[in-house]
């Protein structure tokens, strides 16, 4: 068997049960049951495209992370899935299903394209500053913060705006305001570029974010010191 | 029918193409090749360019079988790269352009490969990785720009492949890539080497004083080949490169990735992202060195979508840049 039937053959029993709802870069994602309980079952298959050694490695790295930080944020009260189990065989997460709700990048699209109450978006800047904020201070780094891996749970008023952070497949501890300020960078690039004309709303977010944190002043000037890093970067060829 | 023609030298490859309506009529081009572990200097490398560009001029429009009178616009590189070669090209461009009494256009770089990609493949709307000797992005067209979701935070991947040959003194004839390749379908010890993705983003800084470190350590004690390195180097950096463009391709929603720049034109790079691209359902699209490498011809082809949608540099604006971001461009001719 060469190596992608051999992989192919290994597919658990309870993923075979549950049903697929998005392939995404890093992993499939299925909702089944487990215990009972609606999950979000989270599978990082193999990468064929890689090298086999360069692929476990990096997998299983990724597996241990994600778990690890999902905890220590919980842990501080910050919302993240809860995790249920972890199979390190096949790679796969056991989560906490996070029902009625929309992700921040479907919100916010659906939001400007009704061009309804612009408040309703500073709350929700305001809100993930707050997040964010609480999780660099227990030093978690995200390492993947997009606008499509942070939830709205619907149904709840401006006030009690529930956020959830989800994702973590990138995510590492670390104390370093330059790692903060990094993950702060990768937020507004690919907040920046997929909802276009935000640059205030995001300037809120980052206000949130100094007002909530402990320790922000060194990594919003590490954050200018990235952004510069972008700019002044000589492009040869 | 605008005839356009283009000049580009922002590296070692200093190109004169000539384009009439997609069609590609010449395309010579030189490239400054320097000693093993040696990389080319600005200077060196715009006195290379001095040298040889009115001929490599004169071939493209011998080839085309064009005269002065036959061309609409005179298309360069405005930016970016590196000094001194960019001034070199930049005065001959001015220089014919009013010579000839024509229209003068500042292209970006950068731009140049995607749209000369884009006719080349015919792709529609693909998500770009541009990966060259000076760049690394992952590019996506939205509302007139070509935006850069992901890109590296230090060195271009070409630079930490190039500096690797430097190190193990593999030719750079005909670039320091090819060997790199060709060396690397020989090795299969994979040696484990940083790998570091953060988010849409890569650095390559890592790995590059890791390998330097590393190499000669590795080497003297046997304990793998040169061509190991070059696989595993490859097999990290291009892993990399996959797994950058398909987050970006998760996050527009997009079903076709398009490669260019010069480590576009890396077989094991296309094959890998080719079985990623099978994976999703997506269509990958590739060009050969022709248009993979810098050349003139994918300058013109810039240059002829922006004069046909009305743009001009006046000769005050004809100056250069080495710092020429893809996203400061409005891309006025793609709605």
């Amino acid at each position: 068997m060469d190596h992608s039937d051999s992989v192919k053959a290994s597919v658990p029993s309870y993923l075979k049960e549950a049903q697929m709802i998005k392939q995404g870069a890093e992993a499939r994602v299925y909702r089944g049951t487990f215990l009972g309980r609606s999950v979000i079952i989270k599978e990082r298959f193999p990468k064929l495209y890689r090298h086999p050694e360069v692929d476990e490695k990096l997998t299983r790295r990724r597996t241990t992370q994600e778990v690890r930080s999902i905890l220590r944020c919980r842990r501080a009260g910050i919302n993240a899935p809860v995790v249920y189990f972890v199979d390190y065989t096949t790679h796969c997460i056991f989560l906490e299903d996070i029902i009625h709700s929309v992700s921040v990048k479907d919100h916010i699209a659906s939001a400007q394209a009704s061009e309804q109450n612009p408040q309703h978006l500073q709350t929700l800047a305001d809100k993930i500053g707050e997040t964010l904020a609480q999780m660099h201070d227990e030093d978690v780094i995200h390492g993947d913060l997009t606008t499509s891996n942070m939830l709205l749970v619907s149904g709840a008023e401006d006030q009690n705006m529930k956020l959830v952070l989800i994702d973590f497949g990138l995510s590492y501890i670390s104390a370093l305001p330059e790692d903060k300020g990094v993950d702060l960078y990768v937020l507004e690039k690919a907040f920046l570029s997929t909802h276009p004309k935000t640059e205030t709303l995001f300037e809120r977010l980052l206000k949130s974010y100094t007002a909530s944190s402990k320790k922000s002043s060194v990594v919003l000037k590490k954050l200018d010191e990235v952004r510069l890093r972008g700019r002044k970067r000589s492009m040869v060829g | 029918m605008p005839v356009v023609i283009g000049f580009e030298g922002s590296a070692n490859k200093i190109g004169v193409g000539i384009i009439r309506d997609g069609e590609v009529l010449s395309n010579p081009r030189r490239t400054y090749i320097t000693p093993p572990g040696q990389g080319f200097l600005p200077g060196e490398t715009a006195k290379h360019h001095r040298g040889v560009i009115l001929t490599v001029l004169q071939e493209a429009l011998d080839e085309a079988g064009l005269k002065a009178a036959d061309i609409d616009c005179v298309a360069y590189t405005k930016g970016p790269g590196m000094g001194a070669p960019l001034v070199t090209v930049a005065i001959v461009a001015r220089t014919v352009a009013q010579l000839w009494g024509k229209p003068l256009l500042g292209v970006n770089h950068c731009i140049g490969h995607i749209e000369m990609g884009r006719l080349i493949t015919n792709a529609q709307n693909p998500t770009v990785l541009y990966v060259s000797g000076g760049n690394t992005q992952v590019i996506a067209y939205s509302e007139r720009r070509y935006r850069i979701f992901g890109e590296t935070i230090d060195i271009a991947v070409g630079n930490c492949l190039d500096r690797l040959a430097r190190v193990i003194k593999i030719s750079n004839d005909p670039s320091p890539g090819y060997n790199i390749e060709q060396m690397a379908k020989k090795g299969n010890k994979y040696i484990e080497l940083p790998y570091t993705v953060k988010g849409m983003d890569v650095s390559f800084s890592g790995i590059l004083s890791y390998i330097e470190d590393a190499a000669h350590k590795l080497l003297s004690t046997g304990q793998c080949t040169p061509e190991d390195l070059c696989f595993s180097l490859q097999e990290t950096l291009f892993a990399m490169l996959v797994e950058i463009t398909e987050r970006a391709m998760a996050h527009c929603g997009s079903q076709e990735v398009l490669i260019v720049g010069g480590v576009g034109c890396n077989l094991r790079l296309q094959e890998m992202m080719g079985v990623m691209c099978k994976e999703r359902g997506a269509r990958l699209f590739a060009t050969d060195e022709r248009f993979c490498i810098d050349n003139g011809v994918m300058i013109a082809q810039a240059g002829w979508e922006m004069f046909r949608s009305g743009h001009v540099t006046e000769l005050s604006d004809s100056w250069i840049t080495q710092r020429y971001r893809t996203d400061e461009v409005e891309v006025t001719w793609r709605d």
